[in-house]
């Protein structure tokens, strides 16, 4: 207890419980994750308290004159009524500082590595440990001088977190406007020492340290938010060419389970070209983080050729911790995502899966034997993804910079079932929509997007991009690729009938170079080392030898010649190993031998 | 001060309530003692005020308003542990029923445990070869991996679960062979309880197994409490006493109407098929107690066994249990009435860990383009077989009937085995080399050349 009194002193900007609610307010009713406290009248709605002798975190969800609802964020079993609860007055905040990066936390922002040495191996209720390493010393340099102005946004410090992450200090949007008073000098302190004193616009002396505090269920405030012109490049050939997302975009994967949601979670925290990376790991399997964990310490960033895990936060809240912190997971991950988005950066935050999250809701509001709608869902559901997905954006930061975030949400529908509420409502407020296909996983095609079903609303907002930076060509090899795939698929329907092979030569043309794309394009290898990420220039050039591929042979079968002798040449064959052939730099050279293999073969079929 | 209080204020199924009680902890466990002198446990589920709702693990037939003292025990439901409970056989809530009396605890844990530590997991990496070739080749079960059999009612899920405990072996690098098995029966028949301990018996492991039952016609609510002993005695074994534990779950559609009839009786609002919304977290806080952890040798694997009613996999039970296991191993009704033993059907099973756990270091340099040809082989052959059923196989092309004929060798050869027979990881990738043999090499898209060129012969 002592230790808990300790820490809440420590941290800055919380009001603390008078003596007086020490006395008062007692557990009256308990029920799984929910707590209920009589007569109260000192809490207000999503504050933050401490339930129990052993503190566990709870938040306030529910005031009448009679009752206070409360949901724990931990375990409730042994709660004796009677036992006290304490008010913080302030509602659910995480602290924001240098430490975020790299580091693993649980779903209301608590540091998972400082809880193993605490508890160890299994993880015990009530810990106390602050969010951000206490003891560290940073490399401070103070970039105001005494006189400065400061309003919301403002940089008065920098740290450098990471190798690859710069972190600013920012005047925090609770303040206001102010003058600074007083300058520590560059050098090394701890997370809550001083470095600005500021005298804001009552008089009032604020001290700045290096972090700062930020209610989760809050959006951090911005100048305005823009339309995005610039896509995330995923090095995921069917994302970045079918189905690309700009920064600041919006995306989900639903997928039945086995279908790759969490594999293609991976490969986009992985190689997108993202500044930051928020990976929520919202009720899913606990060896999924541990593979994170691991995997991302060993794996090198393509741009930078640093550590993926400099850019890296995760947040885990595993199936089996408490339902109620799982609800706070998403809420702690955005937020954290809109702090770095503030300094300039460009955040790309994961999800998966907010079906989970969404059962987390309904769980809760069972609990609370609110009315359900759909399929026991509250029916609040749609509006709280609606806030969700609406925090992403590509915006315009108080303190002049550009920044964006970019939610890419994964969804595990009941039964592979698309028409359930949650995939349904998240349709509405997202514009990408990457369909994971069962069948295509059994199959072993993998990524398993399904081309038919999947669809984007941002590549016309892109199109000018893709002009200036690979060439007008590329949105031309875009159509005819997607194209192809579009005439397969009802070809199929007559095949899956009569067979191939009594197609006419230029079906069976679209049916064997929509192979090529299928293979050779669409499927790509998460284990190969060049494979895993493309560059984007490469995935042009790929599509221009499948189209170049698609051309010559037209030409053969407009001219009569039977195509069996071309596919008898194991060219397409040789096309579809090309991604293992062809390496990420200096493809220019391999990219011409295709083209003149293509050439060349389709001569020698027209001279034979 | 111990207080005894007399009478019920409410009997609803398997929930009594109780008013003006002192001093109750949530989920504290009760003892009930009925006017005739019979005992039953309970456990309190909900607390309003001094009121409290107890959950009568035997059931509540016999209570009325006030036959019944009540005695609050002061803890939770609790698992007295030691090293002792191998060999043993327990009820399902955890109490000794092969009469060589109590369990001397060294330890006395919670059952519902606590989340492991993402921290502090090690990521699974260790393969355990079952000497079945579908599942050692193409859904590799890893040590410290959550791995369900989904079968139906009259498939050899049993037979199989059987082999894979016989035979399973570790290929330890530590050199630690200590092994157990933990073996949870809920809402099985007594032959089939009757047929695993048999089976351990005979293959001379049952000094390693703990057992416990809760058979058809046992209490619903000991059927709730039954996987959590289970794991609890699991950990203890794995991360206390550094052994190998493999635990068998069957079966967890059984487990799952149990929560579904004590949910209704307490009221809840039912989410698919009357299943309560907190399904997934109910079955994930028994899967996710699976796994290795830092600074521990022993290790826990699951191998949960469910029937999928009407061979449904989107039954609300296998589905959720496919959103938190590793992968499964799904068992098909056409090859099992073919007799095709194990009757593993190969396209829906899955074994998320073994990307980590084959190649060169563990196993053999092309066991993963292997698997993947095979997987991907084995789908062309069923679209060439519904191909065939419309138009008759006469008028298949000739590449479609090559494929035909690899998946009558694929079924008849790779997957069929016997029930004693333990074959080594060489004998079974080299047989899907065999196989693979049958189809030309242009239809290898999954290989790499050097690996074809090292392990691929072409016949005619």
């Amino acid at each position: 207890m002592k230790k808990i009194r300790e820490w809440l002193w420590s941290e800055p900007e919380t009001h603390l419980l008078s003596e007086m609610s020490l006395m008062e307010n007692i557990i009256y009713g308990i029920n799984g994750p929910v707590v209920t406290v009589k007569e109260a009248r000192s809490f207000s709605m999503m504050e933050m308290v401490y339930v129990g002798n052993e503190r566990l975190v709870g938040e306030v969800i529910g005031i009448t004159d009679k009752f206070t609802t409360i949901q724990v964020y931990e375990e409730t079993t042994g709660l004796t009524l009677g036992e006290p609860i304490y008010g913080t007055g302030s509602p659910m905040n995480v602290t924001l500082g240098p430490g975020i990066m790299s580091n693993i936390f649980d779903g209301i922002a608590r540091p998972l590595k400082e809880i193993a040495q605490e508890s160890g191996t299994f993880i015990a209720r009530g810990s106390a440990a602050a969010s951000l390493d206490q003891e560290k010393v940073w490399d401070v340099t103070v970039l105001v001088k005494e006189g400065d102005e400061l309003v919301s946004g403002d940089v008065y410090a920098e740290v450098p977190e990471t190798e690859s992450v710069m972190h600013k200090c920012m005047f925090s949007p609770k303040i206001g406007k102010a003058t600074v008073t007083k300058v520590y000098p560059n050098g090394k302190y701890k997370v809550n020492d001083t470095v600005v004193e500021v005298k804001d616009a009552n008089g009032k002396t604020h001290e700045l340290s290096l972090c700062q505090r930020w209610p989760i269920r809050a959006a951090r405030p911005v100048t305005k938010r823009v339309s995005s012109t610039i896509p995330l490049i995923t090095g995921q050939r069917i994302q970045d060419t079918l189905f690309p997302i700009t920064k600041g975009g919006t995306a989900c994967i639903p997928g039945a389970f086995g279908s790759g949601k969490t594999m293609t979670q991976h490969q986009l925290a992985k190689w997108c070209d993202a500044d930051i990376i928020i990976y929520v790991g919202c009720g899913e399997r606990g060896n999924e983080m541990t593979q994170v964990l691991e995997e991302f310490g060993e794996l090198i960033d393509p741009r930078t050729g640093r550590l993926l895990t400099d850019r890296t936060v995760l947040i885990a809240n595993t199936s089996n911790m408490p339902v109620a912190a799982r609800e706070a997971s998403i809420y702690t991950g955005i937020t954290l995502a809109e702090y770095y988005r503030d300094m300039g950066y460009h955040v790309a935050m994961m999800a998966d899966s907010t079906s989970r999250w969404a059962e987390a809701l309904r769980e809760i509001s069972g609990r609370l034997e609110e009315m359900p709608a759909e399929e026991g869902f509250p029916a609040y559901l749609p509006s709280r993804l609606a806030e969700f997905y609406e925090r992403a954006g590509y915006v315009h930061n108080l303190n002049g910079t550009e920044g964006s975030i970019s939610i890419i949400g994964a969804i595990s529908p009941a039964g592979g079932d698309f028409s359930e509420p949650v995939t349904q409502n998240t349709m509405r407020f997202t514009r990408c929509f990457w369909a994971l296909d069962k069948s295509l996983a059994y199959a072993r095609h993998f990524p398993a997007i399904d081309w038919l079903a999947s669809y984007t609303e941002y590549f016309n907002d892109l199109e000018d991009w893709y002009n200036e930076n690979l060439g007008e060509e590329y949105a031309v090899y875009r159509s005819t690729v997607n194209n192809l795939l579009q005439e397969e698929n009802k070809l199929m329907e007559i095949v899956k009938l009569v067979g191939a092979d009594v197609l006419p030569d230029d079906q069976k043309l679209v049916i064997e170079i929509a192979r090529v794309i299928r293979v050779g394009y669409l499927q790509q290898n998460a284990f190969h080392p060049d494979d895993t990420y493309v560059p984007i220039e490469k995935q042009r050039d790929m599509m221009k030898i499948i189209v170049h591929l698609y051309n010559k042979s037209s030409q053969l079968v407009a001219a009569s010649v039977p195509l069996d002798g071309l596919l008898q040449t194991g060219l397409y064959e040789r096309v579809i190993k090309m991604k293992y052939e062809i390496p990420n730099k200096d493809i220019e050279k391999y990219v011409a031998d295709y083209i003149d293999d293509i050439d060349k073969t389709v001569a020698s079929i027209v001279s034979a | 001060m111990i207080l005894d209080y007399i009478g019920v204020k409410e009997i609803n199924g398997s929930l009594i309530v109780i008013d003006d009680v002192e001093d109750a902890f949530f989920e504290e466990t009760v003892d009930i003692r009925l006017d005739d002198g019979s005992f039953r446990q309970g456990r309190i589920v909900q607390m309003d005020g001094k009121r409290i709702v107890v959950q009568v693990f035997e059931g509540t037939r016999e209570i009325s308003l006030d036959n019944t003292r009540t005695r609050l025990r002061g803890r939770p439901m609790e698992m007295p542990l030691s090293p002792e409970i191998l060999g043993r056989v327990f009820n399902g809530a955890g109490d000794p029923i092969d009469g060589l009396g109590a369990i001397f605890p060294d330890k006395r844990v919670n059952i519902n445990g606590s989340p492991i530590n993402p921290v502090s997991r090690v990521y699974p990496k260790n393969y355990i070869h079952t000497g079945i070739s579908s599942i050692d080749t193409l859904m590799t079960l890893i040590r410290g991996q959550k791995l369900p059999i989904f079968s139906g009612s009259g498939m050899k899920h049993n037979e199989l679960a059987v082999q894979i405990a016989r035979q399973a072996s570790i290929t330890d690098k530590d050199g630690n062979n200590n092994f157990a098995i933990v073996f949870a029966a809920m809402g099985v028949k007594n032959d089939v309880a009757e047929y695993f301990r048999r089976s351990f018996d005979e293959s001379g492991v049952l000094q390693n197994v703990v057992m416990f039952l809760n058979l058809a016609n046992d209490p619903i609510i000991e059927r709730t409490l039954t996987p959590r002993c289970a794991l609890s005695a699991a950990e203890y074994l794995a991360f206390e006493r550094d052994m190998h534990v493999l635990v068998i779950m069957t079966d967890m559609t059984a487990y799952a109407e149990a929560l579904r009839e004590f949910s209704s009786s307490k009221g809840e609002i039912p989410g698919r098929k009357g299943y309560p919304g907190y399904l997934y977290s109910d079955l994930a806080s028994l899967y996710e107690r699976a796994g290795m952890v830092h600074g521990k040798s022993g290790t826990v694997t699951q191998l949960p066994i469910l029937t999928m009613p009407n061979d449904d996999v989107t039954h609300p039970v296998p589905d959720l249990t496919g959103y938190i296991t590793e992968g499964q191993i799904s068992l098909d009704r056409s090859l099992d009435a073919n007799g095709i033993y194990p009757p593993v059907g190969i396209l829906p099973s899955l074994s998320r860990l073994m990307k980590d756990g084959i190649g060169a270091e563990f196993t053999r340099d092309d066991h993963k383009s292997l698997s993947d040809q095979l997987f991907a082989s084995y789908a062309k052959c069923q679209d060439a077989r519904s191909l065939a059923s419309v138009i008759g196989e006469e008028e298949l092309s000739k590449k479609d009937k090559r494929y035909l004929e690899f998946g009558r060798l694929f079924e008849s050869k790779f997957i069929t085995q016997g029930y004693n027979e333990n074959r080594s990881i060489e004998q079974s990738l080299n047989l899907g080399w065999e196989l693979l043999a049958t189809l030309p090499r242009v239809e290898l898209d999954r290989v790499p050349e050097d690996i074809l060129d090292k392990y691929y012969i072409e016949k005619e």
